[in-house]
C-alpha cells in the first residue's frame, strides 16, 4: 500500500514548504489577490455561511494520487465525539442549510453514524463524500446505501472517469471495479434512479495535468456509457479542477508539470467565477475543530484570519460573516475556466 | 537562437500572426474557433479528427494541441493511436493508389 506524504516525512506534507513553492513564482506570476482586484475584488468577503463542511478524519481505504488531503490507511487523524458535539451546536444557527460531511473517508470515523443521525435531528441537509469503495471494504459499511436513504443523506462520489484505466490510474488498481459495485448497490437502494430526492451525484476531476473539459458534456457522456455498460444512472456531474497541494503538488513537480499547470490555471482565469467560488458561502472544519475558508485552506493549515474565531469553541457566526477570506496562489485553481467548488463549475 | 525549426513556445504565438495581417488573421482564428464548437459533431469527436489530421500533416504544434485536447476530453490512449492508424492508412493508401497509375503508364509503355 502507498504511504501518505505525512508518513514518509515527506517535504510536502508541511503546509509552509507548499506554500513556499506555491508563492515563489511570483512576481513571474499575477498573485491572485492582485488579479481579482483588477475587477473590483479588494478582498474577498463571505456572502453568508450557508455550508458547514466538516473534515471527520483523514483515515481513508484509499490512497488517491491526487488527493489534497493526503489521506490513507495511515492516517490517524479522527474527529473525536466531544468535537462533533462542538460542531452540533454551531450547525443550529439557521443560516446553516447544508452539512458536508468529508475525510478522508468520513465513514470511517466510529461516531460517523451517530453524527449523521444527531445532524439529522436539527433538520439540516446531509452530503456525505462517500468514495463508493468504502461500502465494499467491509461487511459491516454494506448497509451504508441504506443508512443514507433512512437519513436523505445526499451522496457525492469521485469516479475520474467511466473507464477502468483512467480511474485506476488516479485512485488505484480494482477501485473503478469496486466502484461500479457500490454505484450498482446505490441504484438498488433509489439513490440516482428517480425524482424520490435520493440524490446521488458523481465527481469528475482530471487524471492528469490539465483542466477538467465542460461539465455538461462530460456529464451527457457519463450518464450515457454508465447506463450502456453498467446500468447505473445518476443525478448530476461535478467537474472539479485538481488543486496544486499536496499529493497533487508533489504528482505536478515530480512529473515536471509544476510550472505548466499553474500557468494554466492563471491563463484560465475567469473572473465571473469569482462571485460563486465555494469559500463565499462554505466554512471548513478540520478533525481537531479548527475553522477554515475551505478544505485546501485547510490543508494548507491556512486559519481564518483574524478577528473570526479560529476555533469552534469559539464559534460566531457573525464575525465569520465579515471575514476576509485568505487567499494565496492555489485560489487559481477555483477560478480557472468554468471555475470549481465542491459542487462543481460556478460560471458559465 | 536555438538550432531548429519549431520550438514548442511558438504555439503559443500562433496569435501573434496578427501582426503583420490582422482583418486576415482574425478571420481565420474566428472560423476556426466556429470549426470546434459542437455542431453536428461534439468537441470531443472534432479534436480526434484534428489529432488524426495533425498526424497526417505532421504539424508538431498541432500534434502537442491536439494529443494534450483529446486525452482532456476523455479519449484512451487506444483510441487516441486507432486516431493516428487511420491517419497512417489514408496516407499510406493514398500512395499505393498511385500504384495503379504507375501500372497504367508501365502498361502503356511495355511490349
Amino acid at each position: 500500500m502507498i504511504k501518505s506524504l505525512k508518513v514518509l516525512n515527506h517535504n510536502l506534507s508541511n503546509a509552509d514548504n507548499q506554500l513556499s513553492i506555491l508563492e515563489n513564482e511570483l512576481p513571474r506570476q499575477t498573485a491572485f489577490r492582485n488579479k481579482i482586484a483588477a475587477f473590483g475584488y479588494t478582498a474577498l468577503q463571505p456572502s453568508g455561511i450557508e455550508v458547514f463542511q466538516i473534515n471527520i478524519g483523514k483515515m481513508c481505504n484509499q490512497v488517491c494520487k491526487h488527493c489534497h488531503v493526503d489521506a490513507g490507511p495511515d492516517r490517524k487523524e479522527i474527529m473525536t465525539i466531544e468535537t462533533m458535539q462542538l460542531c452540533l451546536v454551531a450547525i443550529q444557527n439557521p443560516t446553516i442549510k447544508t452539512v458536508d460531511l468529508t475525510g478522508g473517508a468520513p465513514e470511517l470515523n466510529p461516531n460517523f453514524r451517530w453524527f449523521v443521525t444527531e445532524i439529522k435531528k436539527l433538520g439540516k441537509h446531509i452530503i456525505v463524500r462517500c468514495n463508493l469503495t468504502i461500502i465494499l471494504a467491509n461487511k459491516k459499511f454494506n448497509d451504508l446505501p441504506d443508512f443514507f436513504k433512512l437519513h436523505q443523506v445526499e451522496v457525492v462520489s469521485s469516479l475520474p472517469s467511466f473507464t477502468a484505466q483512467r480511474t485506476d490510474s488516479q485512485r488505484g488498481d480494482g477501485v473503478f471495479n469496486d466502484s461500479i459495485k457500490a454505484l450498482q448497490m446505490l441504484n438498488a437502494v433509489g439513490y440516482g434512479v428517480a425524482n424520490n430526492g435520493l440524490i446521488l451525484n458523481l465527481v469528475y476531476n482530471p487524471a492528469g495535468a490539465f483542466l477538467p473539459p465542460s461539465q455538461a458534456a462530460l456529464e451527457t457522456e457519463y450518464k450515457t456509457e454508465l447506463f450502456k455498460n453498467f446500468g447505473i444512472t445518476f443525478n448530476s456531474l461535478f467537474a472539479i479542477t485538481n488543486m496544486p497541494i499536496s499529493r497533487y503538488l508533489d504528482y505536478l513537480l515530480v512529473s515536471g508539470n509544476y510550472q505548466k499547470y499553474m500557468d494554466k490555471l492563471i491563463a484560465a482565469f475567469n473572473p465571473s467565477a469569482i462571485n460563486n467560488v465555494m469559500c463565499r458561502n462554505t466554512i471548513s472544519v478540520s478533525w481537531d475543530g479548527f475553522l477554515y475558508d475551505c478544505d485546501f485552506n485547510q490543508m494548507l493549515d491556512l486559519k481564518v484570519k483574524y478577528p473570526a474565531p479560529q476555533h469552534l469553541s469559539e464559534f460566531n457566526i457573525q464575525l465569520l460573516n465579515t471575514r476576509n477570506i485568505v487567499l494565496k496562489q492555489h485560489c487559481y485553481g477555483c477560478t480557472a475556466g468554468a471555475g470549481s467548488s465542491c459542487g462543481g463549475a460556478v460560471a458559465i | 537562437m536555438a538550432n531548429h525549426y519549431y520550438n514548442s513556445e511558438d504555439l503559443g504565438k500562433f496569435g501573434n500572426i496578427g501582426e503583420y495581417q490582422k482583418p486576415l488573421a482574425d478571420k481565420f482564428f474566428d472560423y476556426y474557433g466556429e470549426v470546434f464548437k459542437n455542431g453536428a459533431l461534439t468537441e470531443k469527436e472534432k479534436s480526434l479528427i484534428a489529432l488524426a489530421v495533425a498526424h497526417a500533416v505532421q504539424c508538431p504544434y498541432c500534434i502537442d494541441a491536439y494529443s494534450a485536447d483529446a486525452y482532456e476530453k476523455g479519449y484512451s490512449q487506444q483510441q487516441m493511436m486507432e486516431a493516428v492508424h487511420v491517419a497512417a492508412a489514408i496516407k499510406g493508401g493514398a500512395v499505393l493508389v498511385h500504384g495503379v497509375q504507375m501500372m497504367n503508364k508501365v502498361k502503356e509503355i511495355a511490349m
